[in-house]
């Protein structure tokens, strides 16, 4: 699973690993700014900024194509829209499009991989975002792998019951076996979601959700954010690439 | 001797309609180990839900003299620990310290006494050495393990556990029923394993439409009730 990937790289020790979160979460809010305030000179801005990444991750120790690669998940998204954009006669609207969403992706990913799950939600959390909704977001994370695993023992079921596959397109029924399926792993996630809730009632839980400690800035952190946020800001500057 | 748990004609009903317990009488004494038996559905996981006011039933549930209602019900859940059957569902941190230490700090406990805490706590059940770990890449035995440890941070008096052997292998049932017996808390285990319960129970009570049909020392209550597997079935 991806995400299980994800949280291997973000358990690494680098000089980013040990930068505070506040900090890296600061840095990517200015290099997406700066990205998406960037509107001329697209191609040598993006190589630039893409160099700028790439050096990040080497940095953070990262395997550069594992990074890259996973990044084009947000293409099939932002392609859809960029064809709209060219059959509509802007092809350098598209290509910005394409281009700027890949690289806040990769940005992004840069961040849950050299970042673990709870430091990105203290350091947002820190931020002001309510703590219900990071909440809900580390539960999310935490039941992912849950709710997966109960659907593939589902699916491992359903493939005993049904040695023979059929294509879909040929057997309507096994639509309806589909739904089905899904309805009853809904049903099951939300039985665990009540089995989770009063397991937390039994130890205490009063609805104000506590955490074991707060980090600390310290002068690296600084001098990391400055650098950070310099460097795309001297890009788009330097290419004259304002908009 | 006060018992350290009361219930009186517990009545509770589901909003389905379906009647889960049907007027029990309980008590739990200091040092005991009490096992709850009978087929599934026949209410014990629903009676033990009332014990930490989980679930509110018609009747008198007391809890080291207090009655389990919405004003004590913080106190309560301190004395009262409960390890779910499924740890998935008590493992919801992101790592295992932070798992451990989520009862303490809901109990106010400032987070550096909080870690210290759940340190110790791990440390009782050997499962220090995986404090940064993420808690969806531990066995089943060690699931267990660290949801004991949460449990057992809270220094709870009674220690109630619901099919706990669910999931474990022969090896690690034995490591639990060792880390059990030292543990010097009364317990309620709720199970269909009769070797585990043999190995621990001082009394047993077996539990039928809701009801407790009789109760007893265990070897009684399994003959009684003819609650062992067929030996015709086991040899397959």
């Amino acid at each position: 699973m991806h995400h299980a990937v994800v949280e291997r790289w973000s358990r690494g020790q680098s000089v980013l690993h040990r930068r505070d979160p506040r900090v890296k979460i600061l840095a990517l809010v200015v290099f997406l700014v700066v990205l998406a305030t960037t509107e001329r000179a697209l191609l040598t801005t993006g190589l630039c900024y893409l160099a700028l990444l790439a050096g990040a991750i080497l940095l953070a120790r990262l395997p550069l194509g594992g990074v890259l690669l996973r990044s084009c998940l947000v293409l099939p998204f932002s392609g859809t829209f960029a064809v709209i954009t060219v059959l509509s006669g802007d092809s350098h609207r598209a290509l910005a499009l394409l281009e700027k969403s890949y690289l806040s992706a990769l940005a992004v990913l840069l961040l849950v991989g050299t970042t673990s799950l709870p430091g990105v939600l203290r350091g947002l959390e820190s931020f002001g975002l309510p703590p219900f909704l990071l909440l809900v977001v580390q539960f999310l994370y935490r039941y992912l792998f849950v709710i997966s695993e109960q659907a593939q023992h589902m699916r491992m079921a359903a493939a005993c019951r049904a040695p023979v596959r059929h294509r879909i397109g040929r057997d309507r029924s096994r639509f309806r076996a589909a739904a089905g399926a899904l309805a009853v792993l809904f049903a099951r996630s939300y039985a665990r979601a009540d089995g989770i809730n009063q397991s937390m009632l039994s130890r205490g839980f009063d609805g104000r959700f506590r955490t074991l400690s707060s980090p600390q800035l310290r002068w690296g952190d600084a001098a990391f954010l400055l650098v950070a946020a310099a460097l795309p800001c001297g890009v788009r500057f330097a290419l004259g690439a304002v908009a | 001797m006060e018992p350290l748990v009361e219930v009186r004609d517990l009545h509770f009903r589901y909003d389905d309609g379906t009647l889960a317990l049907d007027g029990v009488d309980f008590q739990l004494f200091p040092g005991e180990t009490v096992v709850l038996l009978g087929a599934n559905g026949s209410g014990k996981t629903t009676f033990v839900l009332h014990l930490n006011g989980l679930l509110h039933g018609q009747g008198q549930v007391s809890v080291c003299g207090m009655r389990v209602e919405d004003k004590n019900l913080p106190s309560i859940r301190r004395k009262v620990g409960m390890v779910f059957q499924d740890s998935d569902e008590q493992l919801f941190m992101p790592t295992v310290l932070e798992d451990v230490a989520f009862g303490p700090l809901n109990l106010g406990l400032p987070p550096a006494e909080a870690v210290e805490a759940a340190r110790r706590a791990l440390e009782n059940v050997g499962m220090v050495g995986a404090l940064e770990k993420a808690p969806y890449h531990l066995s089943a035995g060690q699931k267990r393990r660290v949801a004991l440890a949460g449990v057992l941070v809270m220094k709870p008096e009674i220690l109630v556990l619901d099919e706990p052997t669910t999931f474990l292998d022969p090896p690690g049932q034995r490591d639990l029923v060792e880390l059990l017996r030292n543990l010097p808390q009364a317990k309620i285990l709720v199970t269909h394993d009769t070797h585990f319960a043999g190995a621990l129970a001082s009394r047993a009570l077996f539990f039928e439409k809701g009801k407790i049909a009789g109760e007893g020392p265990l070897e009684e209550v399994l003959q009684r009730f003819h609650w062992t597997p067929r030996q015709d079935s086991v040899r397959g």
